[in-house]
């Protein structure tokens, strides 16, 4: 299988793919119990108008989180 | 007798949590303070009776929404404390989960928390009206098999389900038999050492208690027990995140299975939803602030020209009471007492109740409705710049309201820095307290002219509040670089589905909220406003006899006719009282504003309380003025 890991902030609006792993072990946990678990499926849905912060789908829901957070989440597309 | 049953409510935020307590309830709810914590502690009552004809006292708390049993945010740890600790005096006999049904994955990572902690669990499936919309189909039945529980579907807005749930609590009570996810075998030994020193019911609240050992507040007088528990902890290498890191993904592997077998739903893209739809363009980069700032013109235009209709009634049936009293009582001390000191204070409260009635309404329709929640995904970068935080703006917008609920909002915001500086600068904000002080002075200075059809009056309100809005950010900055801590800032918040406002939970919060400040502020104010007429009522001994008999000697009955001579004694009584008095001693500090001793007084009775300000203003000027049945306070002013 041909895939790439990226961060999910480099992800542009309409991107998708699954949640690979976390590179901050604090922020994971908050993300964990939000449903972000590495295999779900999660998608850019929305940039705020400033740039910041970004709004994902994820389980169904949208989830808001800034840039500098979701640099933190490495995940797999394609 | 009947029997007691304590019920617990818990549930992520935006579950509904509030309609399912309001459907349980109905009127007959209090709110108090949880002991040392100034979170809404918001209780009901209900008397239920079981199969057997037998009464029960159902006792629900309805406990503030959260995510998980981690506590994350100052009011997360409410939930946690009161689950987690058995001698808390609110742990509950009997909790209801209630979970968006929409979103159940998530929604059940809490529930399957509490059903580890061997509490009695019904699971409330909400929100089913928008289950059914979006096509997601869910076996009830197999659910409540799999988790070993009742699972109820409801919707709380039609009151779809309570009366299958208040079946389900009279029902005797009984636990699962086996743990959702055994974490005893995570670390045998420091669950069994746990369960070996304190009283918990499960392993799993033992294990809670090793990942929140600063939150167990029995800790503070068995200092022995906590060192005992956190040298198992560090003999056996407990990795607190490590733990809960690996606690979480467990869950969600079953939660997962679960939902495969439970829940069929369909895949349709966000893409395609209304909620979508709509934040195309309230999060649109031009057209989302400019609707932004539209709503709140709207709100402060409603604030003026609306509550003015209402309160002109109350002002003017006041005034009637007053002159009818004054009238139709024997005269006296007493008649005096209690037109010029209870009423004068008891119309400055009730008067301003339209205003903030109608501001809850405001803010109350932004929450339920989803809109707060994309005000701070809009505005998080700007507000960062400044040392806070997206969600800051809802205190900031609250404290519009009331600086004290504001305040405790801040709890959702999880880090230290930006909430410090939050719970700093919402004071600055203009409070619904000041509106009275704002709506005496714009009613004095500015004319009530119409713009383009813009009511000025209602115009500089808005400005004034802007003011406050600009204070609080640029202090916000300025502390910003003061502040230090390596705590970092967290902003992953949910966005909700936009939902139409559920109209009688906002009623039952607007009474609420008017409550309060009739009662706690009014107290005040009433206690302040008879001391007021007191104060200037009498004066040092011989005093009031002096400026009776100057005006009673005939150079003065001989010029002047009765009234005017009337109306000099009266205001030369007032300047001579102890109030006038006080005033005077500092009016040379407030001379260069402008002020005379007269707001002088009323502004050393603010201190008090902001909303003093204009019950003072009322009772001196009625005080200073013999026919104060013919006028309310706006047009004393204004003749002055």
């Amino acid at each position: 299988m041909n895939s790439e890991v990226k961060y999910l902030s480099e992800l542009k609006r309409g991107q998708n793919g699954v949640i690979d792993s976390f590179t901050d072990y604090e922020l994971s946990l908050k993300l964990l119990e939000m449903g972000c678990i590495p295999g779900e499926k999660i998608e850019v849905i929305r940039i705020a108008p400033l740039g910041d912060p970004i709004a994902i789908s994820i389980t169904g829901y949208m989830l808001s989180l800034r840039k500098e957070e979701a640099a933190t989440v490495r995940v797999r597309i394609g | 007798m009947a029997r007691k049953l304590k019920i617990a409510l818990v549930g992520n935020p935006n579950s509904g949590k509030s309609s399912v307590f309001n459907g349980l309830t109905g009127l007959n709810q209090k709110v108090a303070n949880f002991p040392g914590v100034t979170v809404d502690k918001k209780m009901g009552f209900a008397t239920l009776s079981d199969n057997e004809g037998n009464q029960i006292q159902a006792e629900y708390i309805d406990l503030p929404g959260t995510y998980s049993l981690y506590p994350k945010s100052p009011e997360e740890k409410l939930p946690f404390q009161i689950l987690c600790d058995p001698s808390n005096e609110s742990h509950p006999d009997l909790t209801i989960v209630v979970a968006d049904g929409t979103n159940l994955k998530r929604n059940l990572f809490l529930c399957s928390q509490v059903i580890d902690l061997k509490i009695p669990v019904i699971l409330v499936i909400n929100m089913m009206d928008l289950v059914r919309y979006k096509k997601i189909e869910i076996d009830f039945h197999r659910l409540s098999l799999r988790l070993g529980i009742p699972v109820i579907p409801m919707n709380a807005r039609t009151h779809e389900g309570i009366k299958e749930l208040k079946k389900a609590i009279v029902q005797p009570l009984h636990v699962p038999d086996n743990d959702f996810i055994d974490v005893r075998v995570f670390s045998p030994v420091v669950v069994d050492t746990i369960r070996n020193v304190v009283h918990v019911n499960s392993n799993y609240n033992a294990f809670l208690v090793a990942n929140n050992l600063d939150l167990i507040t029995a800790f503070e007088i068995h200092q022995w027990k906590r060192d005992k528990i956190q040298a198992a902890c560090k003999d056996h290498f407990f990795d607190s995140q490590q733990m809960q890191a690996r606690e979480t993904l467990e869950r969600y592997k079953i939660i997962t299975g679960i939902m495969n077998d439970c829940v069929v739903t369909p895949n349709t893209p966000i893409q395609k939803s209304i909620s979508y739809k709509i934040d195309s363009l309230l999060t649109h980069r031009v057209w989302g602030y400019f609707i932004f700032l539209a709503i709140l013109f709207v709100i402060f235009q409603a604030i003026f020209s609306w509550a003015s209709y209402p309160m002109d009634l109350i002002d003017s049936s006041f005034q009637m009471l007053s002159s009818f009293i004054r009238n139709n009582l024997p005269k006296g001390l007493i008649n005096d007492l209690i037109v010029g000191g209870v009423l004068a204070g008891l119309n400055g409260i009730v008067v301003f109740v339209p205003q903030i009635a109608l501001l809850f309404f405001f803010i109350a329709i932004l929450e339920d409705t989803g809109y707060m929640a994309r005000v701070s995904f809009i505005m998080d970068r700007l507000l960062r710049k400044f040392g806070l935080n997206g969600k800051s703006l809802i205190p900031l917008i609250s404290s519009v309201a009331c600086a004290v609920p504001a305040i405790m909002s801040t709890r959702t915001i999880q880090n230290w820095k930006e909430r410090l500086i939050t719970i700093m600068v919402t004071p600055l904000m203009s409070c619904s307290a000041r509106l009275p002080v704002y709506t005496l002075l714009i009613a004095l200075i500015i004319p009530k002219d119409y713009v383009y059809g813009v009511n000025l009056q209602g115009l500089v309100l808005m400005m004034l509040y802007l003011i406050g809005f600009v204070a609080a950010v640029g202090v916000a900055w300025v502390m910003k670089h003061f502040i230090k801590t390596r705590e970092r800032s967290f902003f992953v918040m949910e966005l909700p589905m936009y939902r139409v406002p559920r109209w009688s939970s906002i009623g039952l919060h607007i009474v609420e909220k008017v409550k309060i400040f009739l009662f706690d502020a009014g107290k005040v104010i009433i206690t302040i406003s008879i001391i007021l007429w007191v104060l200037s009522s009498f004066g040092p001994s011989g005093t009031f006899d002096k400026i009776e008999q100057k005006y009673s000697s005939v150079e003065y009955t001989r010029i002047l006719p009765q009234e005017e001579i009337e109306r000099k004694i009266q205001t030369e009584k007032l300047e001579s009282s102890y109030a006038g008095l006080l005033g005077h001693v500092i009016e040379p500090i407030i001379k260069p504003l402008g002020f005379d001793w007269k707001i002088g007084i009323a502004l050393i009775t603010s201190f008090a309380a902001r909303e003093v300000f204009v019950g003072t203003m009322s009772t001196i000027y009625s005080v200073g003025d013999t026919n104060s049945s013919k006028h309310t306070l706006k047009e004393k002013c204004n003749l002055r």
